[in-house]
């Protein structure tokens, strides 16, 4: 009696066993609902966007190479007026060149936050990118709108709206995000990495040149990651100063369009289930694939250039 | 050890008790609290807020909940019961997609739509074919039409804005403008217009303030009298749809609205005109025929 | 003194403009919004509720609404990111499979807030019937933030060092023990920061908003604490406009005489909030973190 019941106790887990499952599983439910949610939203897109070829059989020729968007209407050649070229190319050009003028004045404050003078980067930069990261969407439109869109008819001509303009006003949007990210990365290199550079007898600027950048690339690269990110999917602020005419873009001071903008103004005016609805969700699709894009080919890029750890 | 575990329950007992005192004492009056929701129209939804603020304010308990999101919103949530009331610049057979047999059709008010242009540009009256010949993009620079030297810089509001569809039915007579710059709000345009030198677009009454200037058409002024008279034709019905007849509160709310003291006061500030007030009524095929349509 | 050594010092000049040329940008920002904005602001501003159409209209409801749903979709998402980002970084293998599931919250973070602003609205204020009201919002922005946040802890997790881990085990702690008792208390600074940038993205959202929790601001009974009447200000069943939503909607369709006033007076409001929260979650969280870890 007794040998069967403490064979029972022995076998049973412990109690601190049972706290270490039962907190795993919490963790991996929350994981798990993390994953229900992206992969729901994922092929609640696709399903949507997939509508417009498959239910209203529009061609894939048409809306990937078509230069005219008009959904409902026929172009002068008879296709379906649903060419979303323009918003294509003008989400990518004003991603692409926010992300490019950003990544390096970026990656600047970093270093000074974290190699030049921690001190001041932790008392004066970090509230300040913090505080930047709050404004708005819409306050940083109406900046763009009073300020930027002025400032770029008066000094580069043109009516002020278009890629340039986006670029200028999601270039301030994206700066913390990457700083911020890349503060983390740069701290997460061990001080000893620092410390040997230095002992060989390196400058400071060639240590974190050639030690500290190169081990925090691929933090670097997912905080650009993040950034271009978010410059993709900012519809509120662009909106107001890209000019959302869906038009090729010809110059950088013509009105522009970019996926997101037509997206955004267009879905209060369509019905769902219709056409142009349909229309629109596939400009989410194509968001969606290429944002998935875009973080494939920058965590190639990184894998190839860090150092392994 | 002991203490930390029995303040932890000492807390889940707190907030179990203050939960169930809540539920218990909760306002009984639950048929006095209530709320409908209106959904649709940008141009309408001053108007109605308007109206539900003043509403709110005299029957307490009350709360007409305005969104906007477009007429398109407004028709098919109205169509698929999510919603109380859809409010829509457009007629419900005018709007692809929308099965219009349930919905009843309320007329609420008529509004106007004028073209307004930046100040700098120097003029204010044009004529219809040079309205359409700027539209669509003939015209590109102000001083062909008798302004000053400066390039036309065209905004548009979206495609499917009822603004839009009405500017293009009855200020263009039917054709389309060109591809421009586009903004899905009047707010945004009217602040583009005011501050782009040589820009144009085209907002209803309400939005018109000192900052743009209306341009007069063939001689008629934008005004309220000129479309009351169907001499200014660029105008549109707001409706607000229901699924069905409207009952309860929809019902007063809808009465509310057609009332005269609404339509004398509120309308006028905000620049919206009574449907009884109209000579002329208008089909959604775009038949004129004389007399108000409302008795 | 030689080439790299002239190099470096140069380098460190370039640095330093760079990051005063950043500072440089944002004081003009808060400059702008400041002056334009704080001289609208009253106290009358702070606590009365909006006007539609005439003028002296102020902002408290929309202040209160957006204090109230960070707080809410805050509570929900940590929670959850934390227990995904402790799964992900301290139990899941190295493989393929994880570096999708990473992947995959990336992409969801790169989706215009508009989208998932519209499936919020198809979900749950259409499909499970809570209409335009406060958990809608806070549900919409829970999706929302989730990524940015799960990353921001992984991130603060990953930078423990390893000696933590293998003391705390070494001491016969089980593996989850260590990861609440040791791990997350040293990741906290980062956990924090985490926190207030994922905040301050929240609180200035708007276009996840506005199919959610409404343009619409009852006016709220605020002598009424009770969650289940619908002008308490706790009721989570009740449209809540915020005041990110309510600077886009007056500028969309406002027609009140003072509309710019109100929207630069809001715009510096929202700022200044924004700069309090996250003066006073470092201070509580340094403070936090000493208690936690004796560590300063």
């Amino acid at each position: 009696m007794q040998d069967q019941k403490l064979a029972k106790q022995l076998f049973k887990k412990s109690k601190t066993a049972r706290y270490e499952r039962f907190g795993r599983f919490l963790c991996l439910c929350a994981l798990l609902l993390i994953m229900a949610i992206v992969i729901g939203i994922i092929l609640f897109i696709a399903t949507k966007g997939m509508s417009t070829f498959l239910k209203d059989h529009i061609s894939m020729k048409d809306f990937f190479t078509g230069t005219l968007w008009n959904p409902g209407t026929k172009t002068p050649d008879g296709h379906a007026a649903v060419g979303a070229l323009p918003m294509i190319l003008g989400s990518f050009l004003v991603t692409i060149l926010a992300a490019v003028i950003s990544t390096p004045f970026a990656i600047g404050t970093a270093v000074y936050m974290t190699e030049i003078s921690p001190k001041r980067g932790a008392k004066i930069l970090q509230p300040v990118t913090e505080l930047l990261v709050g404004i708005p969407s819409v306050v940083y439109g109406f900046i763009g709108l009073s300020v930027v869109v002025p400032f770029v008819r008066n000094v580069f001509g043109g009516s002020g709206f278009g890629i340039l303009s986006g670029t200028f006003v999601l270039f301030v949007m994206i700066l913390p995000t990457i700083v911020s990210m890349t503060v983390d990365s740069l701290k997460s290199v061990p001080t000893y990495y620092r410390q040997a550079s230095l002992a060989l007898g390196a400058t400071k600027w060639q240590t974190i040149w050639k030690v500290v950048l190169r081990a925090a690339t691929p933090g670097i690269l997912t905080a650009v990651v993040f950034g271009m990110a978010r410059a993709f999917g900012e519809a509120l602020a662009v909106q107001m100063v890209i000019g959302n005419a869906s038009l090729m873009p010809h110059n950088l001071i013509s009105p522009a369009s970019t996926l997101t903008s037509v997206l955004t103004a267009g879905m209060g005016n369509t019905v769902m289930g219709s056409m142009q609805n349909d229309a629109l969700w596939s400009l989410a699709l194509v968001l969606l694939v290429m944002s998935l894009l875009f973080n494939l080919l920058v965590h190639f890029i990184g894998r190839k250039g860090a150092f392994s750890k | 050890m002991q203490k930390r575990r029995m303040i932890k329950w000492l807390l889940v007992a707190v907030v179990i008790l203050a939960g169930i005192g809540s539920y218990t004492t909760r306002s009984k009056q639950a048929t006095n609290q209530q709320s409908i929701t209106a959904v649709g129209s940008t141009a309408l939804q001053p108007l109605v807020e308007a109206a539900s603020e003043e509403y709110s304010a005299e029957h307490s308990g009350i709360f007409i909940n305005v969104q906007g999101g477009g007429s398109g919103t407004g028709l098919s949530q109205i169509e698929s019961g999510a919603v109380q009331m859809g409010n829509s610049d457009l007629f419900a057979q005018e709007k692809a997609g929308i099965n219009p047999q349930k919905l009843v059709d309320h007329k609420i008010a008529v509004v106007g739509v004028t073209p307004i242009v930046n100040k700098k540009v120097g003029i204010h009256r044009l004529t219809s074919k040079q309205l359409i010949a700027i539209f669509t993009g003939k015209v590109k620079n102000w001083r062909q039409v008798g302004g000053k030297n400066l390039p036309i810089t065209l905004i548009n509001r979206t495609q499917g804005s009822g603004t839009r569809v009405t500017f293009e039915e009855y200020g263009l007579n039917g054709r389309e403008s060109a591809v421009a710059q586009e903004q899905d709000s009047s707010g945004t345009v009217r602040q583009i217009v005011s501050s782009t030198p040589g820009a144009i677009s085209y907002v209803s009454f309400g939005y018109v303030n000192k900052a743009v200037q209306p341009i007069t058409i063939n001689g008629i002024k934008p005004t309220e009298r000129n479309v009351m008279d169907n001499d200014w034709k660029i105008w549109s019905y707001e409706h607000i749809y229901t699924n069905g007849q409207p009952t309860g509160l929809t019902k007063k709310f809808l009465h509310y609205l057609q009332n005269d003291h609404i339509q004398k006061t509120l309308f006028n500030k905000l620049g919206y005109i009574s449907v009884k007030d109209m000579r002329y009524q208008r089909t959604w095929q775009g038949k004129i025929s004389k007399g108000s349509g409302v008795e | 003194m030689n080439r790299v050594q002239k190099q470096s010092q140069i380098a460190i000049i370039v640095l330093k403009a760079i990051a005063g040329f950043v500072v440089l940008i944002l004081a003009f920002l808060i400059g702008y919004i400041f002056i334009t904005g704080l001289p609208n602001v009253s106290w009358k501003f702070l606590t009365s509720p909006a006007k539609a159409f005439s003028s002296g209209g102020g902002i408290g409801v929309q202040l209160f609404n957006s204090f109230y749903l960070l707080i809410l979709a805050m509570l929900i998402s940590l929670p959850i990111a934390l227990g995904a980002s402790i799964y992900l970084n301290e139990y899941a293998k190295d493989n393929w499979f994880t570096s999708m599931i990473r992947t995959s919250i990336e992409i969801l973070s790169s989706l215009p807030s508009v989208v998932v602003g519209l499936f919020g609205f198809l979900l749950f204020v259409v499909h499970y019937n809570f209409g335009f009201s406060i958990i809608s919002g806070a549900l919409t922005l829970t999706i929302f933030n989730l990524p940015l946040l799960t990353r921001n802890i992984e991130e603060s997790l990953a930078s423990v060092a390893d000696d933590q881990r293998q003391g705390g085990l070494g001491l016969g702690l089980s593996k989850y023990e260590t990861i609440i008792h040791i791990v997350v208390p040293a990741a906290l600074p980062g956990i924090i920061s985490g926190v207030i940038l994922c905040s301050g993205r929240v609180f200035g959202e708007a276009a996840a908003l506005i199919y959610t929790a409404g343009q619409s601001a009852p006016a709220l009974n605020f002598g009424d604490w009770n969650p289940f009447n619908i002008d308490s200000p706790l009721s989570p069943l009740r449209p809540a406009e915020t005041l990110a939503v309510h600077i886009w909607k007056i500028n969309s369709e406002g027609i009140m005489p003072d509309l710019t006033q109100v929207s630069s007076g809001s715009a510096a409001v929202l700022v200044l909030a924004i700069l309090i929260f996250n003066l006073s979650a470092r201070y509580i969280g340094r403070k936090v973190f000493e208690k936690m870890t004796s560590m300063n």
